[in-house]
């Protein structure tokens, strides 16, 4: 999630001299985003499994009121490099914390003897529920504006985990003077947009970003961490960014424990077929 | 170069029997043994990894195929949730088939390029070149089609701008675009067709790489010098010589190929293509993956929609009409000084144009104003930049070639491909 752009491209412009300079139509804008790091960030970076926990914590408690987040079980909160792993349990349905967690939500069933539609208790094999029945539903409840899945949001999104923390804090920044913002809409200077015709200032001079139909979710204690861990805004909204990127891409802790290991083989490898290549056209001319 | 004389002597008597019957053993002794020019450098052993890309990309595609779903409403979540997270190391082998295709593209434009500077398409080597042509239009194919297949924002408009240009063909263009979407837009029965043709077109590959071979058997490799084998002392048999240089690349290859699998895998990913499709959202900027923008680039270049198809074509039809181009005996840039100096701008002039492709048309090149506008751009635009690079790589192929196939003094060429020149034969080593 970090190398998001097309590198290629990128070096081959850089390399010509030419600049990324065709940036300067400036329809859509967008604030730099905030320079935030974390453990995941290089190559060899790997979650931080209390982050995770505590982003899990954000996520439940606040977002997935609105947000679904379609594309996650139970079960693998609990996988190997979930928030909850746990090497207690290989089985990730065997893992207590899953089970509970599942167990909390409902899910539509029929009822086995009589065939009316009636509802059970969660299991790990199950995913996320939604917080609402449909689209239509979603946008009603939020002034027409559709809250997005987040299984993927960060893989979705230019700047991944660093956007999303951009956008949570900066949602309901205070708006220069002279900027109209729409009922039920909230200035946010990372979200990309064009605010050009509602602003009564300085044509040259208008704002960057764009609004957002969500309102500011987080505060300062809008969570009580377990681990004791200060809920200030700033911590939340790292710890949630943090939880999502793992769900975009939740395999990336063992890729990368994998990669090192592939690249020390591999190199060895080769170092063996060069030494082949040098003894065996050592005695031939070319 | 004469034909190579087959050294192999069935040992068994199964052999021998075998022999008389199918000489698959003789056959494939004999490609072991094929005598090869022995002064191949790195840029001879791109066939070697080519050859590996593709067994890469049939291998894991028939994996992923196993876990795909091919319907409208299925495949986006069978590649998201079943291959990315639920299948063991989905995730692995969907990282290495989608960077695959990125790794499989690079190589064969450093084939492409290598052949292009040594000569290798010159006689007698034309239909070698041709079916290497051939090809490059299948994979351009097969993998436009495969990024259709995961099913996001990307792949259904990337799908729907490139059938769309089918239908600026008068007459036809209609009928096919509709005979491609199996419908009047790009929706369900398109996955299902381009899946189907994915699955097929690596295998027409198989077989063109087969017949690739064979056209490369019978003249031989050309050689960094352009002179032909004269003698048995300018080759070595393949094997075990080059088996070991090839394998050797291949290994180098596969680390970068590994590098960006394991630690970037989303390097040439766009991340519209994480949200599901989505006929009522058009995203921000359709872009092609890299390895087609110097064609999107062209495309968008001619201000009419025909003329551009036709341009596309036309910037593909070049490489194939490149042996009646250039006429000049001598094969090898090496001894062609003027035609390596405008081979290496039109090389600037393609990545300029992958570049533009990959902008927005209407950005400005150098910061600042547009500049006058001139055939709705101003001159101060991407679409300027690709307009002035079209114009060089036409000109290269179209007038510079030619003209310096007739004209141009070339250095003097070696008498043979190989001489053991005196400081180098008296060294005992190499
Ligand atoms: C009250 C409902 C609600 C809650 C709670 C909520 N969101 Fe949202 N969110 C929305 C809506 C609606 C949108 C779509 C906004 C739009 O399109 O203008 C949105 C959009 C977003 C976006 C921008 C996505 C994009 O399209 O680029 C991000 C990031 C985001 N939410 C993160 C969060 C996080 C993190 C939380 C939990 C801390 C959260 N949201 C909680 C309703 C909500
Ligand atoms: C010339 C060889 C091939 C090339 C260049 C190629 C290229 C591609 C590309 C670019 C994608 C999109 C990757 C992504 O973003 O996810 C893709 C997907 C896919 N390919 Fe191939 N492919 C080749 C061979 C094959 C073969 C032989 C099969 C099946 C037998 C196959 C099956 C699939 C499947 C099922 C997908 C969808 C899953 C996915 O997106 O990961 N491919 N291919």
């Amino acid at each position: 999630m970090t190398q998001r752009p097309l590198l290629a491209v990128a070096a081959l412009a850089a390399a010509l001299g030419l600049g990324l300079g065709a940036s300067a139509h400036a329809e859509t804008t967008q604030a730099p985003l905030k320079d935030v790091h974390w453990s995941f960030d290089s190559p060899v970076g790997m979650y931080n499994q209390e982050q995770l926990q505590r982003g899990y914590k954000v996520y439940h408690e606040v977002c997935s009121a609105c947000h679904s987040m379609n594309l996650v079980a139970f079960r693998n909160l609990a996988d190997k490099g979930g928030p909850f792993w746990n090497p207690a349990y290989p089985n990730p349905n065997d893992n207590p914390v899953a089970k509970a967690l599942a167990a909390q939500a409902q899910y539509d069933t029929i009822d086995s003897e009589t065939g009316q539609p009636t509802k059970r208790p969660g299991t790990t094999a199950d995913y996320f529920p939604s917080p609402f029945p449909n689209e239509t539903a979603a946008r009603a409840a939020n002034n027409g504006a559709l809250p997005p899945d987040m299984s993927l949001l960060a893989a979705a999104r230019e700047g991944g985990a660093r956007y999303i923390y951009s956008i949570v804090t900066g949602d309901g920044t205070t708006p220069p003077a002279g900027l109209q913002v729409p009922d039920g809409k909230y200035y946010d200077p990372y979200m990309p947009g064009d605010l050009t015709s509602f602003w009564k200032g300085d044509p040259n001079k208008v704002p960057v970003g764009g609004f957002i139909a969500m309102p500011p979710p987080l505060v300062d204690d809008r969570v009580t961490f377990d681990d004791g861990t200060k809920a200030t805004l700033d911590q939340e909204a790292r710890d949630v960014a943090a939880f999502l990127a793992w769900a975009s891409d939740p395999t990336a802790d063992e890729r990368k424990q994998l990669g090192v290991e592939v690249m020390i083989f591999l190199l060895v490898f080769t170092g063996l077929l060069y030494a082949s290549y040098r003894s065996i056209w050592r005695k031939v001319g070319h | 170069m004469t034909e190579h004389k087959s050294t192999y002597e069935p040992k068994s008597g199964f052999e021998r029997w075998l022999d008389s019957r199918l000489p698959i053993v003789r056959f494939s002794a004999d490609l072991m043994s094929f005598p090869t020019p022995r002064n191949l450098n790195y840029w001879y052993t791109f066939g070697g990894i080519l050859a590996f890309c593709l067994v890469v990309q049939i291998v894991t595609g028939i994996v992923l195929a196993m876990h795909y779903d091919t319907s409208e409403a299925g495949a986006f979540i069978s590649v998201q949730r079943g291959i990315m997270r639920d299948v063991n190391y989905g995730w692995l082998i969907r990282g290495i088939h989608a960077n695959g295709a990125s790794m499989f593209f690079l190589a064969v434009y450093l084939h492409i390029l290598r052949g292009m500077y040594y000569g290798s398409y010159k006689a007698p080597r034309e239909v070698l070149w041709w079916i290497g042509c051939v090809i490059y239009v299948l994979m351009m194919a097969t993998a436009f089609m495969g990024y259709v297949l995961p099913w996001g924002q990307m792949s259904f408009w990337g799908a729907k701008v490139i059938t769309n240009l089918l239908g600026a063909f008068p007459v036809v263009g209609n009928a096919i675009t509709t005979l491609l979407w199996g419908g009047f837009s790009v929706g369900g029965p398109t996955l299902n067709r381009f899946f189907s043709l994915h699955y097929l077109l690596p295998f027409v590959i198989a077989g063109m790489v087969a017949l690739h071979v064979w056209a490369l058997h019978v003249p031989g490799n050309n050689n960094p010098t352009g002179v032909e084998v004269k003698s048995d002392h300018d080759t070595l048999p393949f094997h075990p010589y080059y088996t070991v240089k090839d394998l050797f690349a291949i290994m180098v290859f596969v680390i970068l190929f590994a590098v960006v699998v394991f630690f970037i895998p989303d390097a040439f990913e766009k991340v519209d293509n994480n949200v599901v499709a989505n006929a009522l959202v058009t995203p921000a900027h359709i872009v092609p993956e890299w390895y087609l923008l110097p064609f999107y680039a062209i495309l968008r270049a001619i201000p009419d929609k025909l003329s551009g198809v036709l341009a596309l074509a036309g910037a593909i039809a070049m490489l194939f009409a490149l042996p009646f181009l250039d006429q000049n005996k001598v094969k090898s840039m090496r001894y062609r000084p003027a035609a390596r100096m405008y081979f290496f701008i039109w090389i600037v002039f393609c990545l300029i144009l992958g570049w533009c492709g990959s902008q927005e048309p209407q950005g400005t090149v150098i910061p600042g104003g547009a500049g006058p506008v001139i055939i709705d751009y101003g001159i101060n635009s991407v679409t300027w930049l690709a307009r002035v690079s079209t114009a060089y790589y036409f000109a290269y192929f179209l007038i510079i070639t030619p003209l310096l196939a007739m004209s141009e003094k070339t250095l003097p060429v070696p008498d043979a491909l190989f001489m053991p020149v005196l400081s180098k034969s008296a060294a005992p080593a190499e």
